[in-house]
């Protein structure tokens, strides 16, 4: 058994307590004191800080409203890693292994968690750089296998549905007006037409009253 | 091994085929069909916890587990083939149902002169225009054969459409280029969005055809003649790679597992995974499988039907060493030749000015126009042989693939706050208009084992050799042309479109239509199977599906299998169990 490790998070900062209007403006729900201390399944408390701060450039809380850090993007990427995704258990992994030409994609032996621990490593200390340092360093590595996952997984970790752990507090599905699963549309879908027909999100598990069965949290 | 109590039909694969060709025969014999089904059982009920975008539409989760088995692709005879690691240009599906459960829905009717489309081309251009390397062929059967197929397969759906041609009659509104149909659809269209609304004026200010996609996912409530009750669509936008939850979208598991799941005569495994037909003398004994225990089981049967996706089909055959595999450099032999996959892209990018409500739709809710499908409205000197239909559709956008999606000119940025801005701004304003066209055979695409990978029972991996041929890109760029025109007809901002190029790709997803390697026809010495889908050599096989395409149509090809598959089921019935032997 690995030591349990924990982010710990000021509380303010997580989905939930920043809400977005539909014009994107931020306003506060209630003002949380404190911190939360989320347990990690996969990653250090220092590899999550890396990622968290990586995410944030790749997704940052500007203007345009909030990013990967009040998602909980880096949350959504370590149970990710922590389940059978990360292990290549969906992937086909017989060698030998060769090196094809780039219309084969990915070929290389590296599961997602090899390639995190390795990225993370070869990033140092990008937690202690500027905003700016990290952005250049992170466009010395945008070709790489790791940047690409990367980025696909703050996508995920923006727009998945909660029950993945990220998009906390719908705060990505907020962001770009999207309802989430609904029951029906079969009123709407022939009308709106030209006009933002935007109905408040809702989880998957808000609309079927009950829990889903996230793939991550699958055994074996 | 385990030997298990002889059955009178086996059928590997609990999929459209496999479970259409059971229905019919514990419908209409006395006859005890087994049909071993590799997957998961899946009900209606199963779906509604399974609107995620992440587990269905990124992870894949109702597909095989490509862990356990792929295939390798390389462009030429002279490249190493590399294995397809993880899921990109199509999705095969596992459990009962198969693909049928995560498909889109867009039941379609081939062409006619698709059916006929070596002697087609033979006519019309001369057998000395034709490029050396085209290996199209004939079906062996017409349209007209087909049609009374077709119908029972749309009303065993229920599909919902508008007919452009009824008994020769042209109708406004429907596909004026179709084959004629004896009726109109059993069900009127889906509704129709914003989106394909903008698309069906500016295609007909521009002289063109649109017309209604036909849709598998009923527009209303529905009971087939089976006596299967469905509601109606919800527009939810979970249909493409999602199994439907209110039980619209015609799937194996809704429209013939109710009927077969009470008839004694019928029985499924689920976790049985076929390994090899088992042969002596020129007829089939019986198949070989693993169970879910993973122990070795040999099921007799009097007949053997092959039910499953494309590729296993093929490398069922292989395996089994049954037929003679097909060699590019000679042309001589059958087994594994004419593989196609589907001419896509050749699009163009277009943005709004205003919200398009993307999040709803259904899978087939789409207009098309066919005034370029087919052999129709090109000029010899376009030097297209085959086009394909163009449209639109609003399947449901789905909000972690759809971010990002604004103008080429917006930004260069792919992350950072530049990226994050423009997709924020763009965000629910952009779509494409696309082409649906029509992939031609040729000798040097195929399907063998590969020498080197396995599968995780040690069996050799199917192998491709595809790649694109010049004739492919010319239609793309003549579909982009027609696509921006169209697009700016809608009033919308458009990408400027680039010459077609690139060999074909196993990443990008491009459609789950991969076709031939186990074609049907009207000799020996061309096709692996007779018009019926009986084994050429082996008279009490059968091998069902698009494996027995000899060419990719322009459409999607659901409807078509199951076309074929029923017209097999009628002649396995009618005349084959009176007289068992070969039907043609």
């Amino acid at each position: 058994m690995r030591r349990r490790e924990f982010l710990t998070i000021p509380a303010a900062a997580l989905g939930g307590t920043l809400m977005y209007t539909l014009a994107r403006e931020p306003f506060r729900l209630q003002a949380q004191e404190g911190t939360v201390r989320v347990p990690l399944r996969f990653f250090s408390e220092q590899e999550a800080r890396v990622v968290s701060a990586a995410c944030e450039r790749i997704f940052p809380s500007d203007a345009a409203g909030p990013g990967a850090k009040e998602a909980g993007v880096v949350i959504y990427i370590d149970r990710q890693l922590a389940g059978p995704y990360g292990r290549d258990k969906y992937r086909y992994t017989k060698g030998p292994w060769i090196e094809s030409v780039p219309e084969h994609g990915y070929q290389a032996k590296e599961n997602p968690r090899e390639t995190y621990r390795a990225g993370i490593r070869g990033l140092g200390n990008f937690v202690e750089l500027t905003a700016e340092q990290q952005d250049a360093k992170l466009r010395e590595i945008e070709k790489t296998h790791f940047f690409q996952l990367l980025l696909a997984h703050t996508k995920e970790g923006m727009f998945c549905d909660p029950m993945h752990g990220g998009n906390a507090g719908l705060i990505g599905w907020q962001l770009i007006g999207f309802p989430g699963p609904q029951m029906s549309y079969r009123d709407e879908v022939d009308k709106h037409f030209g006009e933002k027909y935007r109905p408040a999100p809702k989880s998957l598990r808000q609309v079927m009253g009950r829990p889903g069965n996230p793939w991550e949290d699958e055994k074996g | 091994m385990k030997n298990l109590k002889a059955v009178d039909v086996v059928i590997a694969g609990g999929g459209w085929t496999g479970l259409a060709m059971a229905k019919e025969i514990v419908s209409r014999t006395s006859l005890k069909v087994r049909v071993l089904e590799r997957g998961l059982p899946r009900k209606t009920s199963d779906y509604s916890v399974t609107m995620d975008e992440l587990d269905y539409a990124i992870r894949l989760r109702m597909m095989q587990n490509i862990a356990e088995e792929t295939i390798t692709h390389r462009h030429s005879p002279r490249e190493t083939a590399a294995p397809v690691r993880q899921y990109g240009s199509f999705l095969p599906g596992a459990g009962t149902g198969g693909a049928g459960e995560h498909w889109m829905g867009m039941a379609w009717r081939f062409l006619p002169d698709q059916f006929t489309l070596r002697t087609h081309l033979t006519e019309k251009h001369g057998a000395k225009n034709l490029p050396e390397a085209l290996a199209v062929e004939d079906w062996g059967v017409t349209y007209d054969d087909l049609e009374k197929h077709y119908w029972y397969a749309e009303r065993m759906m229920g599909v919902s459409g508008k007919a452009g041609n009824v008994r020769g009659k042209l109708i406004d509104g429907g596909n004026i280029f179709e084959g004629p149909r004896e009726q109109e659809y059993p069900l009127p269209p889906l509704k129709q969005s914003y989106l394909t609304t903008m698309f069906d004026g500016a295609a007909r200010r521009l002289g063109y055809h649109p017309f209604p996609i036909p849709a598998a996912t009923i527009s209303e409530a529905y009971t087939n003649p089976d006596g299967v009750s469905r509601a109606g669509c919800a527009y939810c936008g979970y249909c493409e790679r999602f199994g439907c939850m209110v039980g619209a979208k015609s799937q194996p598991t809704n429209t013939l597992m109710p009927v077969l799941a009470r008839h004694k005569n019928f029985e499924i495994q689920n976790g049985a995974w076929v390994r090899r037909v088992v042969h002596e003398n020129g007829r089939a004994t019986g198949v070989h499988f693993m169970d879910a225990n993973g122990e070795d089981c040999f099921q007799p049967a009097e007949i053997v039907v092959l039910g499953s996706w494309t590729l296993n089909n093929v490398r069922l055959l292989y395996l089994s060493k049954i037929g003679t595999p097909y060699d590019p450099e000679t042309r001589r032999g059958t087994l594994g030749r004419n593989l196609t996959h589907q001419v896509n892209g050749g699009g163009a990018r277009m943005f709004f000015d205003k919200p398009l409500n993307l999040f709803m739709g259904s899978g087939a809710l789409g207009l098309r126009f066919c005034d370029f499908d087919g052999s129709e409205g090109f000029k010899e000197g376009d030097g297209i042989l085959r086009g394909g239909s163009v449209g639109l559709g609003t399947a449901g956008n789905r909000p972690i693939a759809s971010f990002g999606n604004f103008p080429e000119d917006a930004t260069r940025a792919r992350w950072g706050s530049e990226w994050k801005k423009a997709s924020l701004e763009w965000r629910d304003r952009g779509a494409a208009v696309g082409l649906s066209g029509e992939h031609l055979a040729y000798r040097q695409n195929y399907m063998d084992l590969d020498p080197t990978y396995a599968d995780k029972y040690g069996d050799p991996l199917l192998r491709f050799t595809l790649d694109w041929t010049p004739h492919e890109f010319r239609v793309r760029d003549y579909f982009s042309q027609l696509a921006v025109k169209v697009a700016k007809e809608m009033g919308a901002k458009v990408d400027p479109v680039r010459p077609a190029s690139g060999r074909y790709n196993t990443i990008s997803y491009q459609s789950t239509h991969i076709q031939g390697g186990v074609i049907m026809g009207a000799s020996p010495e061309k096709s692996v199977l007779n018009t019926y889908l009986q084994h050429w050599d082996v008279p009490n096989l059968f091998v069902v599906g698009a494996s027995a395409f000899p060419q990719n149509a322009s459409m999607n090809p659901t409807l078509t299998v199951l076309a074929v598959t029923y017209r097999a089921a009628d002649a396995l019935i009618g005349r084959y169990l009176k007289n068992p032997g070969r039907l043609a």
